[in-house]
């Protein structure tokens, strides 16, 4: 297998140069498939029948909470690649997610406590399922703060990896929880490898949804890490050259 | 890979590892009340604790809602399939609630074996279908076929989570 391209990421300078060609089509592929999964799910796409409109919550709710743990997960990967490999890049990817993660547990947490109201009679309640995607949310925040309360560059990024890492854990239990205890949540209706447990005018929209939820996070990724690589470069000549390039643009 | 790059790996998949088998044998030491209902089979068996709020859950049974003419009261039968236990409760039932859902009620044993709740709330299944298809199913006699499987399915999850 070839590892160049893994290699070549420590660089931060062919990073900028390559995210530059990503982001565009990102971009694009996330706004338009947001604007078709929206349209088709929440106007078109036939209510459920025994819970009428309030089930579309789910063309929020599903990609948002798919995001937040298949962000952690990255989180954990960028912090092992950091530890082991010694990458500045992981280290910026780390920093950069974190915050787009934390907004998706929130985003999954409040469109669930809405729907929980009118389906289940009560907006929260302690069940494994629950209780795990808070635990979720509160180690974002572990995450955010640690990387903020450190000064040493480095040490930030050594104390945020290993948190990433150990938190990891919390994962498995988020996705099992449903089946493993008794819990008010249940199991998942969406899934990649087996049959959904809703018809394809339903299932369709979603699958939308959480391809354009992945695509518009990817490109919000790109820029915020484009712009942490620039402002960690500063004082590389091709950063300078870069900065001066845009704000010439710019007049 | 380099022998220091092999060491610290072995190092991170070390920790993600002891961890992992510590929440793991945490958890199974919590088991018990990590799980957010007593199923009927539990409290059958003396599982559930007496004199102390508890919470049942499972399939309210099929023409066993029994709702008084004076009052909010309503009393029915929660079954996971092998025991079940009699539930009364005062006020307004979630609008999910019907025969054949899944739900959870919150309240105390009284001395008869009646669970006497305070809080019920209806628990949704994975399945989402549209109106029509459903009117298609009872049009055709599917539906009880349909809710047969859908029932056994419920029971089966309900004894596995045990």
């Amino acid at each position: 297998m070839n590892w160049t391209w893994f290699h070549k990421l420590g660089s931060p300078k062919w990073f900028y140069e390559i995210s530059r060609r990503w982001l565009p089509g990102l971009a694009v592929a996330a706004a338009l498939l947001l604007m078709v999964g929206l349209v088709w799910g929440l106007a078109f796409a036939p209510p459920d029948y025994q819970q009428g409109n309030s089930f579309r919550i789910i063309y929020i709710h599903v990609p948002a909470a798919f995001l937040a743990q298949s962000i952690y997960v990255m989180l954990a990967v960028a912090g092992t690649v950091g530890l082991v490999w010694k990458m500045k890049l992981a280290d910026v990817a780390l920093q950069q997610a974190a915050p787009i993660g934390a907004w998706m547990t929130v985003i999954a947490l409040i469109t669930g406590a809405v729907w929980g109201k009118p389906t289940w009679g009560t907006y929260w309640v302690w069940d494994a399922r629950l209780t795990s995607m808070l635990i979720l949310l509160f180690l974002y925040f572990g995450v955010i703060a640690l990387g903020n309360a450190i000064t040493n560059r480095d040490s930030a990024a050594k104390a945020c990896a290993v948190l990433a890492i150990v938190g990891v854990v919390n994962i498995p239990i988020i996705k099992y929880s449903v089946e493993w205890w008794n819990t008010l949540h249940q199991p998942a209706t969406f899934s990649v490898v087996t049959k959904p447990a809703m018809p394809f005018e339903m299932w369709m929209p979603l699958l939308i949804m959480v391809l354009g939820f992945y695509c518009f996070f990817g490109a919000v990724l790109l820029m915020r890490m484009r712009l942490e690589v620039l402002k960690r470069e500063a004082r590389s000549s091709w950063a300078k050259a870069e900065v001066s390039a845009q704000v010439e643009k710019g007049r | 890979m380099n022998p220091l790059r092999k060491k610290r790996l072995f190092i991170v998949l070390a920790i993600i590892a002891g961890v992992g088998i510590a929440v793991a044998l945490a958890l199974s030491a919590l088991q018990q009340n990590i799980n957010l209902f007593y199923t009927p089979t539990q409290i059958a068996n003396g599982d559930a604790p007496q004199d102390t709020r508890i919470r049942a859950g499972g399939l309210v049974e099929e023409g066993s809602v029994k709702r008084s003419s004076d009052s909010l009261e309503t009393d029915f039968v929660v079954t996971d399939g092998a025991k079940s236990v009699t539930i009364r409760y005062s006020g307004i039932l979630p609008d999910l609630f019907r025969e054949g859902q899944g739900i959870v009620a919150m309240g105390k044993l009284n001395a008869g074996g009646v669970l006497i709740a305070d809080e019920v709330l209806a628990k949704h299944d994975e399945n989402y279908m549209p109106p029509e298809v459903m009117q298609a199913l009872e049009q055709s006699g599917m539906k009880q076929k349909h809710d047969a499987a859908q029932a056994a399915k419920k029971t089966y999850q309900l004894e596995s989570a045990q």
